[in-house]
């Protein structure tokens, strides 16, 4: 029996290797760099400080955090009034029209997601797809100035980010016993009720695994805001991108980046518990 | 019969073009009778009552409640509540929210709620599980929770879909006898589908045998059993030998049929078939007596004898290649196959069957 488990550990000890060399220690490092001073010009000196930390709490930067952070609120929230009901229905439809709808939502995905964004400004502008045809439809007089804004950017965010909170909402739906919203309906629940009190219930953690899904990487898609926001509105991904480059202040984009993780890493260990909480057996 | 409880009038039902589920059946259910709806899958007894509980709407026709249409009424206004075949208890709940959640609903006050939800729990012997999950408990403690929280709405009728159907056998019986003494206890009317003919004779007051979106027959267990209508319900509820012959002449109550092999006498039952008219009999198998010596019945060879818990079953051939089959207790026959006996029953054992289908064929 022992001998077995020792082979055992040689079995995964390639994985352990693997992970050590390209996951902890890049992270690591980066933690390390935090706590480093940058050297004028380029470079890193390897002194302890802890001045990348505070300086992030500079009124400046601190924005940038909070402003972060309300667009991937915003987003999720636009992305979860989309994608629950899009996910639900979705798991309702006959086997034939599923499999349809799964080569809609994935056929996007062939193209590059940079490509799209650009496809949304040739949309999105002045003289655009949907400012021609708001006016046309005599909704509006002069052409909305949407690209660039912040609109622009919610709405790239909610584009990119909708199919991974369709497919999490859709894959706890699609595990959904239909036969429990028959038995609510049959004892008395108006539709709705019983959706209410059954079918959400039931796919709730699918909704909060969306929300993961969507409000970490909305946090830092830096690219979204810099091609529909036009650079005017500066988010945590652009900062960090932009003090890893421009600023040539690697420390302080390494506390940056420090800072992020640890705030991803409390959503998801806050929504570990909330599911735990819930005791929500029976699904996922 | 007493008052009506519930009516299905001419009721059509098709998911298809091609494929009628419910031909027009029409079936009246009196106040706290035990119904069951007795078929093989696919003869449309789910979807009878998944129309009464209306989760199914009908093409045509209408379902009266208490002498008050409902046919196009949702289900959570019908005072009808059903016991699924999984149970659909909610995996979220707790035995008690699972158990008031009707009560819930209807804004009830929640000390009442938990007074008769344990109420409801002493009713079905489970008392004290309120705090448990349904992933929890047993398969027995989770149909006893289901019933629960149907019962506890009051329900004019209590609609049951296979509910002992995932039970092991020593489970079933004992739920069985508890169902019907909870049914008798009650008084509330129960519909109960079940493909296990046993089952059904054992608990209901009325049996109507389901086929292919008709009712072959509806009747007591006896009438069912010992008086089977058509060769369906013959062969599915008894088991029985079906033999096709011709009609000679009656003698008293009694009918004199020719069939392969020899002649025999059956009970006319109140029949006057014409002389040559095709009969159909059918005799359930332990009524066959096997005759060594050859006196007496229907020629036949032996093909197959086997043994099944203490019950002899041998098969039989007629002359014209008919299979009947014989059982008995006891495993004390010397037959061997390849043997030729004759077999013979008595004529109160032979019950004409499709009399009605042969005379229409007829005219």
């Amino acid at each position: 029996m022992k001998k077995k488990k020792s082979g055992a550990v040689w079995m995964i000890l390639p994985l352990y290797i693997f992970t050590i060399i390209f996951v902890a220690g890049p992270l690591l490092y980066m933690v390390a760099l935090s706590f480093a001073q940058p050297k004028a010009g380029h470079g890193v000196e390897w002194i302890f400080t802890l001045e990348n930390y505070k300086k992030i709490l500079d009124p400046v930067y601190m924005q940038t955090f909070t402003g972060s952070f309300k667009l991937a609120l915003t987003s999720t929230l636009f992305i979860c009034l989309i994608g629950y009901p899009f996910g639900y229905f979705m798991a309702k439809l006959s086997d034939k029209w599923k499999k349809r709808a799964m080569i809609f939502l994935m056929l996007p995905f062939w193209v590059n997601s940079l490509i799209r964004l650009y496809g949304w400004m040739i949309i999105l502008q002045t003289k655009g797809l949907l400012n021609h045809a708001l006016k046309s439809l005599g909704l509006i007089d002069k052409p909305l100035r949407i690209l660039y804004s912040y609109p622009a950017i919610v709405i790239g965010m909610t584009y990119v980010l909708l199919p991974f909170m369709i497919l999490s909402v859709y894959s706890s739906a699609e595990k959904l016993d239909w036969s429990l919203v028959e038995a609510a309906r049959d004892l008395g629940a108006k539709p709705f009720k019983a959706f209410w009190t059954v079918s959400f219930k039931l796919t709730l953690p699918g909704l909060l695994s969306g929300v993961i899904l969507t409000f970490v990487p909305s946090m830092g898609l830096f690219f979204i805001a810099d091609i529909l926001g036009g650079n005017k509105i500066v988010l945590v991904g652009s900062l960090i991108q932009e003090q890893m480059t421009r600023g040539s202040n690697w420390p302080f984009a390494a506390a940056l980046a420090v800072v992020l993780m640890i705030l991803t890493t409390l959503m998801i260990m806050l929504y570990r518990k909330i599911t735990n909480a819930k005791e929500l057996e029976g699904v996922g | 019969m007493a008052d009506t409880c519930l009516e299905l009038k001419n009721i059509r039902k098709s998911f298809s073009k091609d494929e009628t589920v419910l031909k027009e059946i029409s079936l009246s259910i009196g106040k706290g009778e035990f119904i069951t709806l007795l078929g093989s899958s696919g003869c449309g007894k789910t979807t009878t009552l998944r129309i009464i509980a209306g989760l199914e709407m009908p093409d045509s026709g209408q379902v009266f409640l208490d002498g008050r249409d409902v046919t196009a009424l949702p289900p959570e206004a019908r005072d009808v509540n059903t016991v699924f075949q999984n149970y659909a208890l909610f995996p979220h709940m707790t035995v008690a929210d699972n158990i008031g959640y009707g009560l819930k609903l209807r804004k009830v006050p929640k000390a009442e709620i938990k007074k008769r939800v344990s109420q409801m729990l002493e009713l079905v012997q489970l008392p004290g599980y309120e705090k448990r999950k349904p992933s929890e408990l047993s398969g027995g403690q989770r149909q006893r929770v289901a019933i629960a929280r149907s019962l506890i709405n009051n329900p004019k009728v209590l609609l049951l879909d296979e509910p002992l159907g995932a039970l092991d056998l020593q489970l079933r019986r004992i739920m069985q006898l508890e169902l019907k003494k909870l049914q008798k206890k009650l008084g509330i009317t129960f519909i109960y589908i079940t493909h296990d003919q046993e089952e059904a004779i054992n608990m209901s007051d009325r049996i109507a045998v389901m086929n292919h979106g008709t009712f072959e027959q509806i009747g007591s267990p006896d009438e069912i059993y010992n008086h089977p209508k058509t060769s369906y319900v013959a062969t599915f509820v008894g088991n029985a030998n079906i033999l096709k012959g011709k009609a000679e002449e009656l003698e008293g109550d009694k009918v004199r049929v020719s069939l392969a092999g020899g002649s025999v006498l059956a009970a006319a039952d109140g029949n006057t078939p014409a002389k040559a008219a095709p009969v159909t009999l059918a005799v359930r198998s332990e009524n066959i007596v096997l005759d060594e010596s050859c006196q007496r019945g229907l020629l036949a060879e032996v093909v197959e004898k086997s043994f099944a818990g203490g019950l002899l079953r041998v098969v039989l051939k007629l002359t014209d290649g008919t299979e009947v089959i014989a059982s008995r207790y006891g495993i004390d026959a010397s037959v061997q196959p390849g043997q030729n006996v004759t077999c013979f029953f008595e004529p109160e054992n032979a019950v004409l069957v499709d009399v009605e289908k042969e005379s229409g064929a007829e005219s």
